[in-house]
């Protein structure tokens, strides 16, 4: 299947400049934690949200399926602005919907497989031919025959069952777009490969597009068309995954690269020292530069320039973008217009 | 290196540091008996890395915790865990309390819980130097602050609360504890689980240099087959209580030869791979409930390979033929069935 | 790359010890509770007086609890058909505690029903609303806390007239916020869980949310509160009765107990007539307090996590 990187219609599901800030907990201002973003998701693609903790993806996942309003910014459905009444919240719901990473918790235990199914169906006042489309969405996660499982309770399955639940309770509304946080990270490492291959199955039947956030850059180069790097609330580099894992430009997606731990003997200067600030005191300009490895080695008015300069990434997709001056796909300099670069590498 | 009060009688050459024989363990706690661990047999050698590799129920966890007999009293334990040439199980408690610590000593999985929030952490790494040496607080506290900064804290920080510190900085915390009484054999379980890439590699960095420098012997447990390959030189795979493949790490992991171990490699593609390129690789149904005795191969209800004569009987472990440094536990083993034949 | 490829494999058998019981939800639960000694019992008790309660009329005339009409020697000890004697109008005492518990278990019940609509109510609002709505009702209920329950009780006895809907009321109106406050910290724990989240994903409204997540997970702590309610209500409906603030005219244990103090059983040395009520109370309270704790076992045991 060719890669998904041009787009002919509008992006599925789009962030523009969304920003969500929370009040800090020691009362010093506040957390900014998604700060200014753009990504966009196309129809049919499969993109890996990756960062570290903190860094704000999963603050982003939830604001882009309505779960958190923005400060800031937009979120866009098939192009349009979402409209946060309650009907059009409910109507988005129907499109995008939310797959979570622990996946005991994200069932209720009192409820059993069959009513998790239907819940979204009932909720939505959907309830013709109910037991019907819970088959229907049972059998498309691989729960076969799916009559058997209607009455076990979460604690009666397993890891993988039970995330198969929820991504079936996710399938009954007949959704375009699936977010999912972390969806395999607290299940078995046999277990993964199953649940991913689940995600393209979905993309190739359904022509479902998937927005996955983890950690893991193994699940990108598995399953994913895309990746995002997002570092402190912002993005720094995106691009296909090719591109970006094999052919890294942003000093921290080459810092998380050479940290994937590997059999070949790493050089200890190799690994980034330290930690990420604190979302309440945001570095000023790239907020990389306190630990960028690069910025060492650059001249002295270049390493200025990190300071004093936000390296902004323009909306739109398809293309190879890095947030950072000093490389080759970086944003340009802020004078020019703002223009779509082609993909050399 | 420190000095201590405790006995330490000295390996003869080629002797090995930890000589693991027919370990089983099976839990009696609920109405049935759990059999967590059977018939596992490992060694480690002075200075040498093992890594532990499973997932959840496959024993890599009882096994580790049995060697320092941290398992809970209703936990039948049998078979011989020779330390030093001692039998650990049948040493008396205050044989056992030396050797906790000083001779062996644990880094604990979930760093957040296993520190004592309401005392700070320099009080928590002297706690076991008080405990099994006659140093007065004042060293102690000397001597927290130098395992501090080994570790890479800022020796300041004794005196701070675990809620001060962050995720990467309490797993160290953990590891200058587990290093206060200079032990060797240090058993790290899942150091890294909960951490970011990043934080990881910095653990793993530090934990490979210190093992060095001080020449301890390491065993590290985790379901991350790729951190295991990249710290350790040995692993050993693990699967509903049995070993299931052992070997040199790099060769597990580049070649494993167990279809167990094939799928677990699997699940840590390496980037750039093409043939992991949108295929994740997985195995389909569940780890086996330890509940049953399971007749024949474990695995064999998941295995893609499996034939009729993988279910009865025993599969047990044998050496490879042309790789001695390698066992595996499948009838596909080269030398399989000329091994089984020679009992 | 056929579609085929990434169909995912049929998943085998869920994981499960051994084949679930044919019984409904509900049977399995009472066998788990009558599985239990102290569950048993206070299920035996408990029936055993509702038994009782609901029967008396068959076996209960009017004529044994009429002051005029009884025909009992007064004031005497247990004797043969008067296993617990008689009161001073020469009723038996075993057919008076019999009929008085009719009126406690009645306003028992009413009054726990009252309190737990109102504090249940409350406290999942209060949980649920955390912004001003849900600070304005935790003053509401701490002010409530603060108020003197038993004063109170008296006071309110005392304005709405002598009888069992005063005192139901006044039961119900001192003890909702003990409910309240439990209602509230658990809809706050099952709130934070990523099942809630899920739901609100799925498009869940507030209503819904609360009505078909929160509460089933709340459930089980509103019946186990319930349970335990029903046995301070009675205690309470005996006290305040005792008190003087019940109907003169019905017979119940806290009017036994006044008319027993009243008239003197103590220096009479009637123990008959003083004992019985207050072991009624006892037992009672005893098997209602039992079976909650038995019920907060069970649907504890089979909701773990793994």
């Amino acid at each position: 299947m060719a890669d998904r990187t041009g787009l002919e219609s509008a992006p599925a599901l789009e962030a523009r400049e969304l920003t969500v800030t929370f009040p800090a907990r020691r009362g010093q201002g506040s957390a900014r934690a998604v700060d200014g973003v753009n990504l966009a998701l196309g129809r049919g693609e499969v993109l890996a949200l990756i960062g570290e903790s903190g860094c704000g993806k999963s603050t982003l996942a939830r604001a882009l399926v309505g779960l958190i309003p923005p400060t800031s910014g937009e979120i866009r459905y098939d192009g349009l602005p979402l409209q946060r009444t309650r009907s059009g919240m409910r109507e988005f719901r129907r499109h995008v919907q939310l797959v979570l990473q622990d996946p005991y918790g994200a069932l209720n235990p009192r409820q059993n497989v069959h009513d998790a199914v239907a819940e979204g169906l009932r909720l939505h006042g959907q309830r013709a031919g109910l037991t019907r489309k819970v088959s229907e969405a049972l059998e498309q996660v691989g729960m076969r025959p799916p009559e058997h499982f209607f009455d076990r309770f979460p604690h009666q399955l397993s890891g993988g069952q039970q995330q198969r639940v929820v991504i079936a309770g996710a399938l009954t509304l007949g959704p375009d777009v699936l977010v999912a946080d972390e969806p395999v990270s607290s299940l078995d490492a046999s277990v993964r490969g199953e649940i991913l291959k689940l995600f393209l199955g979905l993309r190739d039947r359904l022509g479902l597009a998937a927005l996955v956030v983890s950690h893991d850059l193994g699940l990108a180069w598995n399953i994913a068309d895309r990746v995002a790097v997002m570092y402190l609330g912002r993005i720094v580099e995106v691009g296909t995954v090719e591109d970006v894992l094999l052919r890294p430009q942003h000093p921290y997606t080459r810092a998380l690269l050479a940290a994937v731990p590997s059999t070949e003997e790493r050089e200890a200067t190799a690994v980034l020292r330290g930690e990420p600030p604190d979302p309440t005191a945001i570095p000023s300009g790239c907020r990389f530069h306190p630990r960028c490895p690069l910025r060492a080695t650059l001249p002295e008015d270049a390493a200025q320039r990190c300071l004093t300069d936000v390296p902004v990434l323009p909306p739109g997709t398809g293309t190879r973008q890095v947030a950072c001056f000093h490389v080759e796909d970086g944003p340009p300099a802020p004078a020019a217009p703002a223009e779509q670069i082609e993909v050399t590498g | 290196m420190t000095e201590t009060a405790v006995r330490r009688p000295e390996l003869g050459p080629g002797e090995p540091l930890l000589d693991v024989r027919g370990l089983t363990v099976t839990y009696r706690s609920g109405r049935d008996p759990v059999y967590a661990a059977r018939g596992v047999d490992v060694t480690l050698a002075p200075g040498e890395t093992l890594g532990m590799a499973g997932e959840s129920g496959s024993g890599k966890t009882t096994v580790a915790m049995s060697l320092l007999r941290l398992l809970p009293v209703d936990a039948d334990v049998t078979g011989e865990i020779r330390f030093r040439g001692e039998d650990l199980l049948s040493v008396n408690w205050a044989r056992m309390r030396a050797v906790r610590w000083a001779e062996a000593s644990v880094v604990f999985q979930g760093a957040m819980s296993a520190l004592n929030p309401v005392k700070t952490v320099g009080d928590q790494i002297a706690e076991p130097i008080l405990l099994h040496e006659k140093v007065g607080e004042k060293a102690a506290r000397e001597r927290a602050r130098a395992l501090l900064d080994s570790v890479g804290v800022p020796s300041r920080r004794v005196t701070s609360y675990p809620h001060e510190l962050s995720g990467g900085q309490r797993q160290r915390v953990m590891m200058a504890m587990a290093l206060a009484c200079g032990p060797d054999l240090l058993i790290a379980d899942e150091p890294t689980t909960a951490l970011d890439v990043i934080v990881q590699a910095q653990i793993l960095t530090l934990l490979t240099d210190l093992v060095k420098e001080r020449g301890i012997s390491l065993i590290m447990i985790s379901h991350d087959l790729s951190v295991l390959a990249s710290t350790c030189d040995r692993i050993a795979v693990m699967y509903a209580g049995r070993l299931v493949e052992t070997g040199p790490s790099r060769v597990v992991i580049t070649h494993p030869l167990h279809p167990y171990a094939r799928a677990l490699a699997g699940a840590f593609p390496t980037l750039g791979d093409p043939a992991s390129r949108r295929a994740p690789g997985g195995l389909p149904g569940d780890p086996p409930d330890l509940r049953e005795k399971i007749e024949g191969c474990p695995f064999a209800p998941r295995c893609p390979e499996v034939e009729d004569r993988c279910r009865t009987g025993v599969v047990p472990l044998v050496e490879v033929v042309g790789a001695p440094d390698r066992e595996a536990a499948c009838i596909h083993v080269p030398g399989y069935d000329a091994a089984v034949a020679r009992g | 790359m056929s579609t085929l490829e990434h169909d995912p494999a049929p998943v085998g058998e869920p994981a499960e010890e051994k084949a679930p019981s044919r019984l409904a939800p509900i049977g399995r639960f009472v066998v788990s509770l009558l599985r239990m000694p102290t569950g048993l019992f206070g299920v035996l008790v408990m029936l055993g007086f509702v038994v009782l309660a609901l029967s008396a009329p068959l076996f209960i005339h009017p004529s044994d609890l009429s002051v005029t009409q009884a025909d009992g020697p007064l004031l005497a000890g247990p004797r043969s058909g008067y296993p617990l004697g008689t009161d001073p109008a020469g009723r038996s005492v075993l057919l008076l505690v019999i009929w008085g518990s009719r009126t406690s278990l009645a306003i028992g019940v009413m009054a726990t029903l009252l309190t737990m609509v109102l504090g249940a109510g409350i406290g999942l609002m209060a949980g649920h609303y955390q912004g001003r709505v849900g600070r304005l009702l935790m003053h509401v209920t701490d002010w409530f806390i603060a108020l003197p329950s038993l004063p109170l009780a008296i006071a309110l006895a005392a304005v709405l007239g002598q009888g069992a809907t005063s005192i139901t009321i006044a039961i119900g109106v001192t003890s909702w916020t003990g409910t309240a406050r439990l209602v509230r910290a658990q809809t706050l724990a099952v709130e934070a869980r990523p099942f809630i989240e899920r739901a609100r994903a799925l498009g869940a409204t507030d209503t819904q949310l609360i009505t078909r997540q929160v509460l089933p997970n709340v459930m089980p702590l509103i019946l186990v509160s319930s349970t335990l309610t029903v046995a301070s209500a009675i205690l309470s409906e005996a006290t305040l009765t005792f008190l003087g603030l019940g109907d003169p005219t019905s017979v119940s244990w806290g009017s036994l107990l006044n008319n027993a103090f009243m008239q003197g059983a103590v220096t009479a040395g009637a123990w008959w007539y003083l004992i019985p009520p207050g072991i009624a109370i006892l037992v009672i309270v005893l098997g209602f307090t039992l079976v909650g704790r038995a019920v907060e076992h069970v649907l504890n045991a089979r909701v773990q996590p793994r």
